[in-house]
């Protein structure tokens, strides 16, 4: 249900392994890489992940999401290596009898990656590049000491 | 001789996946000291992990454990 993974990602392959007969809603986000940011033209994008514990952290986001949404079911699949521009990161995958639940989940889910989930990109721009997340972007995820533990 | 794996910039600014420190138990607290004295990696927003569970800065890493730099995160 979690996994991290160089292989391209599937839409569908995910969405499937959330939905069953309770379900009455399936809420699927799908992070893509984006050309421009901030009028900054990106080339491509390198994931880097230290995969055991990413993986690790992304079947925490789900336990979370459990006890949070009881009747939630989260699978999530991230990407890693060399993604082109509109390649697909991360699918997110939760299902919920309905579907303000699934929705809520689902946003829930993103927001932690981003916090806790050690994964990194590095953008390829015309003009250099860099590892998204140090002290110079302000979208840095440093978990605070209640968001680890 | 305590292990360091480290990723994303870290791991350009260590030359390498892994850096090693000479010492067999330290806490985490002193492990982020140390990695910054001896390779200037600025280490006020890196956390460190121990056998890939989030580690606290008075929690001791041994020489035995699994242990990695983790710089800011940003997946997704």
């Amino acid at each position: 249900m979690f996994e991290v993974t160089s292989e391209p990602l599937s839409i569908e392959a995910v969405s499937q392994k959330v939905i069953r007969p309770e379900a009455g809603a399936v809420v699927t986000f799908t992070g893509t890489v984006r050309e421009f940011t901030k009028g900054k033209r990106t080339l491509y994008l390198t994931y880097e992940a230290y995969a055991s514990m990413a993986e690790k952290q992304l079947k925490r986001i789900g336990d979370e999401i459990t006890t949070r949404w009881p009747d939630a079911v989260t699978a999530i699949s991230h990407r890693t290596g060399k993604l082109e521009i509109s390649d697909i990161a991360v699918v997110i995958a939760v299902s919920t009898p309905h579907r303000k639940d699934a929705y809520e989940a689902n946003e829930y889910a993103i927001e932690r990656i981003k916090q806790i989930v050690p994964i990194w990109k590095k953008e390829k721009w015309e003009d250099g590049e860099e590892w998204i997340g140090d002290q110079l972007e302000s979208n840095a995820g440093v978990p605070e000491k209640e968001e680890i533990r | 001789m305590i292990k360091v794996n480290c990723f994303a910039h870290l791991k350009e600014l260590a030359g390498g996946n892994m850096i090693q420190i000479d010492r067999k138990e330290m806490s985490v607290k002193e492990l982020l000291e140390e990695v910054q004295r001896q390779y200037h990696i600025q280490s006020d927003s890196v956390l460190v992990a121990i056998n890939e569970e989030y580690a606290l800065p008075d929690d001791q890493v041994t020489e035995h454990d699994t242990v990695a730099l983790i710089p800011p995160v940003s997946g997704g």
